[in-house]
C-alpha cells in the first residue's frame, strides 16, 4: 500500500497528497504525522492538496482531525492548494472545515506559519529551551 | 421515459473499491462531457455512497448508466447492498445522523450534490440508492 511522504522543512512538515487516497492511507497518515510532529518538534504542518481531485466527508474529516491533533501537539496546520471544484463540492456536502486554516499555495501557507510562529514566540514557549 | 444507452457494473468489496468507484464515475463523467465542478460533485457523492454500502451494507454493487430522455442526457449511479437496511429513512437523511464513524453527512450530503436522489431501504431488506446528474444538451 502506498504511503504519503512527510518532508521536514526546518521547523515545519510538508505533506503533499498526490494520490487518490485509499481510506487506510488516510488513517496511516494521521498516525505517522502526529508521531513525526513530536519526533521533530515540528511547529507547523503544511498539508498540500493541490493534486487532490476529490475530498469526500471521510477525507475531510481526516483533514480536520490532523489539524486538531497537531494543535494539541503545539503545531499549526495550514491546508494549501485546494482546487475550486473541491471547495464548491465540500461546502455543498455540508463540510466547511471550520477551524482549519487555509492558504492558496505552499508559499503563502509557509508565510502564514512563519507569522504565527513569530507571534507565538513572543508569548508562548521558548524554542531555544 | 429515460432510455439506457450504456451501462457497467462493478463490485464494492473492500475500501480500495471506493477508490475504483471514484475513478470509474470520473471516467464516465468526463466521457459524457460534464464540467469539472459537475464531475467533482457526482464523484464525491458516489464516494460517500460507496463507503456507506461497504461500511453499513457489508459491500455490494454499483451500476453506472448513461441515460437519455426527451430533453437531456444523464449519468445515473446506483448502489445496491444486501446489508441490514435502514429502519428509519427520514432520520438517516438528516444532516448529522450517523451510526458509524463518519460525520453523518453521507446520505444527506450526497443528495445535495446531485440532481435526483432515490433511496429504497427497510430493516432486513438491504439498501438501494440511486443518484442522477443531468446534463443539458
Amino acid at each position: 500500500m502506498e504511503r504519503i511522504p512527510i518532508l521536514k522543512m526546518g521547523p515545519y512538515l510538508l505533506v503533499t497528497i498526490q494520490v487518490d487516497m485509499h481510506d487506510r492511507v488516510a488513517m496511516t497518515l494521521q498516525d505517522e504525522l502526529t508521531q513525526q510532529i513530536v519526533k521533530d518538534h515540528a511547529r507547523g504542518v503544511l498539508l498540500d492538496i493541490s493534486s487532490v481531485d476529490v475530498v469526500d466527508s471521510f477525507i475531510g474529516r481526516m483533514i480536520g482531525n490532523i489539524a486538531a491533533m497537531a494543535r494539541m501537539l503545539d503545531a499549526e496546520t495550514v491546508l494549501v492548494g485546494m482546487k475550486p471544484a473541491v471547495a464548491i463540492t465540500l461546502v455543498e456536502l455540508g463540510m466547511s472545515l471550520a477551524g482549519v486554516r487555509t492558504a492558496l499555495n505552499v508559499e503563502k501557507g509557509m508565510a502564514m506559519l512563519q507569522n504565527s510562529l513569530k507571534g507565538k514566540e513572543t508569548f508562548g514557549r521558548n524554542t531555544q529551551g | 421515459m429515460a432510455v439506457i444507452l450504456k451501462d457497467e457494473t462493478a463490485w464494492i468489496k473492500s475500501s480500495s473499491d471506493i477508490v475504483k468507484v471514484r475513478q470509474l464515475v470520473r471516467d464516465w463523467a468526463i466521457a459524457m462531457g460534464f464540467s469539472l465542478v459537475e464531475q467533482t460533485k457526482i464523484v464525491t457523492a458516489a464516494s460517500e455512497l460507496a463507503r456507506n454500502a461497504l461500511d453499513y451494507g457489508g459491500g455490494g454493487e454499483v451500476r453506472l448508466e448513461m441515460i437519455q430522455n426527451e430533453l437531456r442526457r444523464g449519468l445515473k449511479v446506483t448502489f445496491i447492498d444486501q446489508g441490514p437496511g435502514i429502519p428509519d429513512l427520514e432520520q438517516a437523511l438528516k444532516d448529522g445522523f450517523s451510526t458509524g464513524t463518519g460525520m453523518g453527512l453521507g446520505l444527506s450530503g450526497a443528495k445535495r450534490l446531485v440532481s435526483e436522489f432515490e433511496i429504497d431501504s427497510a430493516a432486513g431488506r438491504g439498501t438501494k440508492v440511486s443518484i442522477t446528474r443531468w446534463r443539458n444538451t
